[in-house]
């Protein structure tokens, strides 16, 4: 079977800064990917690089997804080929409606795939049955985009966007960065009822516990812009326990 | 840098779309700037004596001011000689029917809608083409209502009184040079007259072109609004692409009196110029309004897409008691265009409020000032003022700056100050084609959402026209 992503000894930098160092990655449909590391391991830099943003230089390697070339196309082709990037910090636009803002991206989803746009009450009747799954306020429709949104308020606003997109491949940047426990909970389950074999993850996170509630295939441990090791769910519990340095301190480990 | 931002430094120009010009069968004064200009512009329009002193004792006056320099804009010195100051299509019009095929034909591109369908739309129409007004509908069922919305002509042969009792009572004829230029040479304008409790039923519009080559275009438009009256006005402008500079220098006046609501709205696409900045029009505008009246209200809409440079500032003297002046601005500037706009507020009577909501666009290499004098006087107790100036900045070859000035003599007044400058961002960019979106729809929405603040105080069939004319202007600047 073609694997849906495949990322072949991937070397970015940053104005000049090295920050991966040779990634190779396989993801088939279907499957769960958590991406775990210390700060500064280049966890959410792999995310943007899938997503295309600009600040990041590709110094060598390739990124296949379904087979084309996924360096060579623009953010927005990518976004609409299937790729979504739950922000680690949803960026606030002001004046721009939440419900505008859905509007035209669900818009922009169907007329890439040749589907009529929706009316007005169609897509108000399809944003709310999505809002109601994941326990978000309407209110949160008529006010600007993130603007003024609590921690919570913009994640699920993430989530939900998300749910509304139905992504191929869906990478949460440590999208349980500052969420309480219920917040945590209701987002891992937004994502839990996502999962499906036309879909595949890449979960982003410092910390074990939302891998308590999204059950990852596979755990990468990424530390200096490699990957040291890979896993199943026991060994994002080890890392738990016994923190990143037996790690670092070179004990490779494959599955 | 990142591609986004190398983009946008790829300044293509986008098309223009009223840059076309008209074959019109024209009578056109030689260049040139005399006593005898002006005495011959007020002959041909058949003028009472009055009317030409007072051209004469403004075009006096105008000979012992200077250009003013305090704005910052930078231009090749102007030579007033080398304007022609008067210049109209040939027939006289009786009705629609007997107008120049050519000129409907222009009216149709415009998309002014001068013909009877518009009906429907309410909107009544004056259309200045270089100097003189053409046609203006409307005006039986206005008339019904005591409602004079006519040429400035016009209103100068029918409705003397008023004009006489008007006409440089809130900018005076010497007021600056730009605006005493005006009033030494203006060939039309229009005049508008709303009686007492009476609210004008339609948006009354005017639609400015300037046509001919070479020409300058001073045109006056004077608003009376009578006790407890309402009337909501658009302007609208358009001019061919020429690769000379126009000159264009308007005064409005504005007379609100007790209890009345003036709602003034522009949509300002003058001809920018080229890529490079060459051509487009100088755009030297006197635009001001007295709430003579208790609880009187004065509010001016602008936005500000064309031009090569625009230099105007929408005012309101506020002196009845208790009453409003609003200004709420966008002002957009790309390639090297230069905006110096902003306003003035001055509360002499108790109470007054004023809100200024001002946003400014820079792109390309552009230019782009607010430049605003809030006033409280000493009798002013309980004034307010709220005045919130914002900058984006598209790229980095653009600049944006703020001239607030404050002069309280009250201590009894509240001013508020808000400033912010934000590029645009590189994160909400990315967000939004994140999700699919294309760059040029990214920026579209961002700036939308920056301005609404200022559409919305458009009325509805303004503010989709606005919006389009904001992403046109936009165009190119990124991506």
């Amino acid at each position: 079977m073609k694997p849906l992503l495949k990322i072949t000894d991937l070397h970015v930098s940053i104005e000049g800064k090295k920050i991966l160092n040779g990634i190779n990655l396989t993801i088939n449909s279907g499957e769960v990917h958590a991406i775990m590391g210390p700060n500064g391991s280049g966890k959410s830099t792999l995310g943007n690089v899938l997503a295309g943003r600009e600040e990041y230089t590709i110094e060598s390697g390739s990124i296949e997804f379904e087979g084309e070339d996924l360096l060579s196309m623009d953010i927005d082709q990518r976004a609409l080929s299937g790729i979504f990037l739950a922000f680690q910090y949803p960026v606030e636009i002001p004046g721009v409606s939440n419900s505008n803002f859905l509007k035209s991206i669900i818009n922009a989803k169907r007329v890439f795939q040749g589907l009529p746009e929706l009316n007005a009450l169609e897509m108000l009747k399809y944003i709310r049955s999505k809002m109601i799954a994941i326990e978000m306020d309407e209110n949160l429709l008529k006010r600007s985009l993130n603007d003024g949104f609590s921690g919570g308020e913009k994640k699920r606003n993430e989530i939900l966007q998300m749910t509304l997109l139905e992504p191929k491949m869906a990478i949460l940047d440590e999208t349980d960065s500052g969420l309480d426990i219920d917040a945590l909970r209701i987002v891992a389950e937004g994502v839990n009822q996502l999962r499906s074999p036309a879909r595949s993850f890449i979960v982003v996170t410092h910390y074990q516990r939302l891998l308590n509630y999204i059950i990852p295939d596979f755990v990468h441990v990424l530390s200096n812009g490699r990957i040291l090791a890979t896993g199943d769910k026991t060994l994002a519990e080890k890392l738990e326990d016994q923190g990143y340095d037996w790690i670092r301190e070179g004990n490779s480990v494959t599955p | 840098m990142s591609d986004s931002m190398q983009t946008l430094e790829v300044h293509n120009q986008s098309e223009y779309k009223y840059g076309w010009s008209t074959e019109l069968d024209m009578d056109t004064f030689p260049k040139g700037l005399s006593e005898e200009t002006v005495r011959a512009i007020s002959a041909r329009k058949k003028e009472p004596e009055w009317l030409l002193e007072w051209r004469l004792d403004a075009y006096r006056h105008w000979l012992t001011l200077r250009e003013p320099t305090w704005a910052n804009i930078h231009y090749p010195v102007i030579n007033y000689q080398d304007i022609i100051y008067f210049a109209a299509p040939k027939k006289k019009l009786g009705s629609l029917d007997e107008a120049d095929p050519e000129l409907l034909k222009m009216f149709d591109k415009l998309g002014v809608p001068l013909e009877e369908r518009k009906v429907l739309a309410g909107v009544a129409v004056d259309a200045v083409i270089d100097s003189v007004s053409v046609t203006t509908t409307f005006k039986k069922e206005l008339g019904e209502l005591g409602i004079i919305f006519c040429s400035f002509s016009e209103a100068v042969n029918e409705h003397p009184y008023l004009v006489r009792k008007y006409l440089g009572s809130v900018v005076p004829s010497g007021d600056n040079f730009f605006a005493a230029l005006n009033s030494a040479v203006f060939s039309d304008g229009s005049f508008c007259y709303i009686p007492p409790g009476v609210r004008c039923p339609m948006e009354l519009s005017t639609y400015f072109r300037i046509n001919a080559a070479n020409t300058g275009q001073f045109e006056r438009t004077l608003i009376v609004a009578d006790k407890g009256s309402y009337v909501s006005y658009l302007e609208g402008c358009t001019a061919p692409m020429r690769d000379e500079n126009q000159l264009h220098a308007a005064v409005v006046e504005i007379v609100a009196m007790d209890e009345a609501f003036v709602k003034y709205s522009t949509v300002q696409n003058w001809y920018p110029g080229d890529k490079n900045g060459k051509g487009g029009i100088y755009n030297f505008v006197t635009k001001r309004g007295i709430c003579a009246g208790f609880r009187s209200k004065i509010s001016w809409t602008q936005v500000e897409t064309g031009s090569a440079i625009t230099w105007k500032y929408p005012s309101c003297i506020l002196k009845g008691d208790e009453s409003v002046g609003e200004f709420y601005s966008v002002a957009v500037t790309n390639n090297y265009q230069q905006a110096d706009t902003g306003t003035k507020m001055i509360h002499i009577g108790k109470n007054t409020k004023s809100t200024i909501i001002s946003k400014g666009i820079s792109a390309g290499y552009s230019n782009n000032s607010y430049r605003g004098l809030v006033k409280i006087g000493k009798r002013a107790d309980g004034a307010q003022n709220f005045s919130q100036c914002d900058s984006l900045l598209m790229g980095d070859k653009c600049g944006a700056h703020t001239f607030p000035y404050l002069e309280v003599d009250n201590p009894g007044a509240r001013v508020e100050h808000e400033a912010t400058t934000s590029k645009i961002g590189e994160d909400q960019l990315f967000y939004c084609k994140q999700r699919g979106l294309s760059e040029e729809d990214a920026i579209n929405m961002i700036v939308n959402g920056y301005c609404k603040e200022v559409f919305k105080e458009l009325p509805m069939e303004f503010a989709v026209e606005a919006q389009k004319l904001l992403a046109i202007s936009l165009e190119g600047s990124v991506g």
